[in-house]
């Protein structure tokens, strides 16, 4: 396997201005010394990613992962330092950036991959190929302005993907679209990583990186914290969310040591989900009343505790479910022996079809990840009401109300 | 910054991980030879970018290009009725005058002045997508020479219209004077877009010294008459030194021909210098050359400023 991107020790610093001074006038009363402070957007960062990666970029708002995309993809050129890139790069960075709304969506396609680099030729070859995915069909020859946002998402990720790109940037375009569109789009990138090109995907919803991603980086302040399996880089990250936004209380580091000694020793068993295993999978029926018994043991036999996160992925791995206990307010799960965690849901609107789950534990104070275990296809849901789907399941009813009567003559 | 595949097809069966890759670089310095290159690279998107500009200007008109006839046609006519109806200038032909001269000014001022705001303009594309930027100038005077090529019609129907026939010691000419004014237009044009982006009253300045530019160049008086004045202060070589007058003069020789025609009102007058081709060859040769060592720079100079356009947009 060889190098897809090479990063090595990349910094980009931004000028920010108290007041911008783009007239004359006032660039010749400050005489182009306009006051401003260096803002150092990324600091000496190196990396490499190998062919066929999927590489997932998290980190808070302004931690720098859209302006390391940005430089990757060579919209901004680092300070310092210098980036390699092997083969095509492709660049979602707004899903059809660079329409211009007077033109058809055929004529935007050409002018769209020219802007990507393609030639005329390599488009004719491709257009089909585009007009297929993006199913806009006879719109094509309509003008962009007359499309639906959906419709101009899905011309956008059309011509990116149709790109044939050895390298696909993503920036949180997948945010945009309906369900069906975010499916498709997923599928597009699963076949991307089984054909083996190389994915960098940057998005703060950490429930999306664990369902693309193998491995993640985590950036904060504009340096590479952390990097490994996307689970660990997904505790990492929640660990400098939480330093960030002050919910952490400050413990004495006395405490902290202990608490950190003991959540060492928290381990999950199993999961019974209303009353199976959840390694064998349940069948339930649609709207159905939930209860999730998670073993949790402290082998220590110390009275341990940990914070609880459930969630629930549909087949394209979209997160639809989640309940986590400190984002829910409640005190962390006493862990004493061996409990069990009682989970309750009193309907789960859930559609047709089978469902992963996923347990995290977390140490109460820190936030960091204990323990994360993942139990695929753990709900089969049969049957529900007949006629009414969707991504998730709902009681229709249907009937006429009479609102005015008219006689007719 | 993106490199060509030598023959990249897309692969029917599928992706092919293992082919050899080329490999770019993102830096913080790309060289003049480089920027070039890559300009060249993406060749079609400058076909595609001026296609747009046209597409759009006269989008959902009913006249459609015949607007970009009748402009010129207008200012043509009201300029005939002020200076040889009123003021009486005397000059035979003067609506082929006036339109020689015009149609050679109208490439270069719309194509400076479009490609001034061009980078500015197109911000949201600038700061999402990565391409060559001095494309987005280039385009401006790309979409400028098109609306030159249809305008040329206004000054064939002059022509016929007239019977005056092109001068075949000068008509050679105009190829060359093209080139120079073109070569100039997309020096200037590449410079004045990455400078607009940091000082953005370049645009309003800009259309106010192509005013006294315009009137700068000889189009609506004759050459000889201005450059009678200068001579007795030994400055007529500072009238030549501004590029579009001698492009100007060319376009004049070989569609309006005569240099030292009777006037209207019986006597000789002096329009145009009568120098032979030569000088002309020489004169234009000097433009070119010098035009691109200021491209050279322009592109040099705009690699420079390139660097921050993200965070002045």
């Amino acid at each position: 396997m060889s190098t897809a991107v090479e990063v090595v020790s990349v910094s980009k610093t931004f000028r920010l201005f108290q007041e911008k001074y783009t007239s004359l006038k006032e660039k010749a009363i400050h005489f182009g010394k306009v006051p401003h402070e260096v803002f150092p957007a990324l600091t000496d960062i190196s990396f490499e990613v190998q062919q066929g990666v999927t590489l997932g970029l998290l980190g808070h708002n302004g931690s720098g992962k859209s302006t390391l995309l940005k430089c990757l993809a060579g919209i901004l050129t680092p300070t310092t330092g210098e980036i390699r890139i092997r083969g095509r790069i492709a660049a979602m960075l707004e899903l059809g950036a660079g329409f211009h709304p007077d033109l058809s969506g055929r004529a935007n396609i050409y002018l769209n991959a020219a802007l990507m680099g393609l030639s005329r030729k390599e488009v004719d070859q491709r257009f089909d190929a585009i007009v297929e995915f993006s199913e806009l069909g006879p719109f094509i020859e309509n003008q962009v302005k007359f499309y639906s946002s959906g419709m101009y998402a899905r011309l956008g990720f059309a011509v990116a993907v149709n790109m044939d790109p050895d390298i696909l940037l993503v920036d949180e375009v997948l945010a945009v679209g309906d369900a069906n569109f975010q499916l498709k789009c997923l599928a597009k990138i699963r076949e991307f990583q089984e054909e083996g090109r190389t994915i960098i995907f940057v998005s703060h919803s950490p429930d999306l990186v664990r369902a693309i991603c193998s491995t993640a980086f985590v950036l904060d302040h504009g340096r590479l914290v952390g990097q490994g399996p996307t689970a660990e880089a997904v505790a990492l990250l929640q660990k400098f969310q939480l330093s960030g936004s002050g919910l952490n209380h400050d413990p004495s580091t006395e405490d902290h040591r202990l608490e950190a000694a003991i959540s060492r020793d928290i381990h999950l068993n199993s999961m019974m989900v209303n009353g199976v295993d959840a390694d064998r999978g349940v069948e339930l029926v649609a709207m159905s009343q939930v209860e999730l018994a998670i073993a949790i043991e402290d082998v220590a036999s110390l009275a341990g505790s940990c914070h609880l996160e459930v969630l629930i992925y549909n087949a394209s791995g979209v997160a639809l479910i989640r309940a986590h206990t400190r984002e829910m307010e409640m005190e962390p799960v006493l862990v004493r022996g061996s409990v069990e965690a009682v989970v309750q849901f009193g309907s789960l609107p859930l559609a047709v079809g089978s469902y992963s789950m996923q347990v995290n534990l977390y140490h109460p104070q820190s936030g960091m990840m204990i323990e994360s275990r993942r139990w695929d296809n753990a709900i089969m849901i049969v049957g529900g009401q007949k006629g009414v789907g969707g991504v998730i399941a709902a009681e229709a009813n249907v009937f006429v109300k009479e609102v005015s009567s008219r006689n007719f003559l | 910054m993106k490199t060509d595949h030598a023959g990249a097809t897309p692969e029917p069966s599928g992706y092919r991980r293992d082919r050899e890759l080329p490999i770019h670089l993102v830096r913080p310095s790309m060289t003049v030879p480089q920027r070039i290159a890559n300009i060249w690279r993406y060749r079609d998107l400058l076909k595609d970018l001026v296609a747009k500009e046209i597409k759009v200007k006269y989008k959902d008109s009913a006249l459609g290009f015949i607007w970009s006839l009748l402009n010129p046609a207008m200012f043509i006519l009201i300029y005939y009725i002020v200076f040889q109806k009123i003021l009486k200038n005397g000059i035979p032909l003067f609506a082929i005058y006036l339109a020689t001269g015009l149609l050679a000014w109208n490439l270069f001022q719309s194509g400076v002045l479009g490609a001034t705001g061009s980078v500015v303009g197109n911000s949201g594309l600038v700061k999402k997508v990565a391409f060559p930027r001095e494309i987005l100038a280039l385009a401006s005077v790309g979409s400028a020479f098109i609306f030159f090529l249809f305008q040329t019609v206004v000054l064939a129907i002059f022509l016929i219209v007239l019977r005056v026939a092109p001068s075949p010691r000068f008509v050679w000419l105009v190829p060359l004077a093209l080139l120079g004014l073109l070569m100039f237009a997309c020096a200037l044009a590449v410079l004045l877009s990455a400078v607009n982006v940091y000082l953005r009253d370049m645009q309003h300045l800009m259309e106010i010294l192509l005013q006294a530019w315009f009137w700068a160049t000889p189009i609506v008086y004759p050459f000889m008459e201005l450059s009678k004045q200068l001579r007795a202060h030994g400055l007529t070589w500072l009238y030549l030194a501004n590029p579009t007058t001698p492009v100007a003069l060319t376009f004049q020789r070989a569609f309006y021909v005569q240099a030292n025609p009777l006037g209207t009102n019986g006597t000789i007058v002096h329009i145009l210098p009568s120098y032979g081709p030569m000088w002309y060859l020489a004169v234009l040769g000097t433009i070119i050359v010098l035009s691109f060592i200021f491209f050279l720079v322009s592109v040099y100079v705009f690699g420079r400023l390139e660097g921050n356009f993200a965070e002045e947009l």
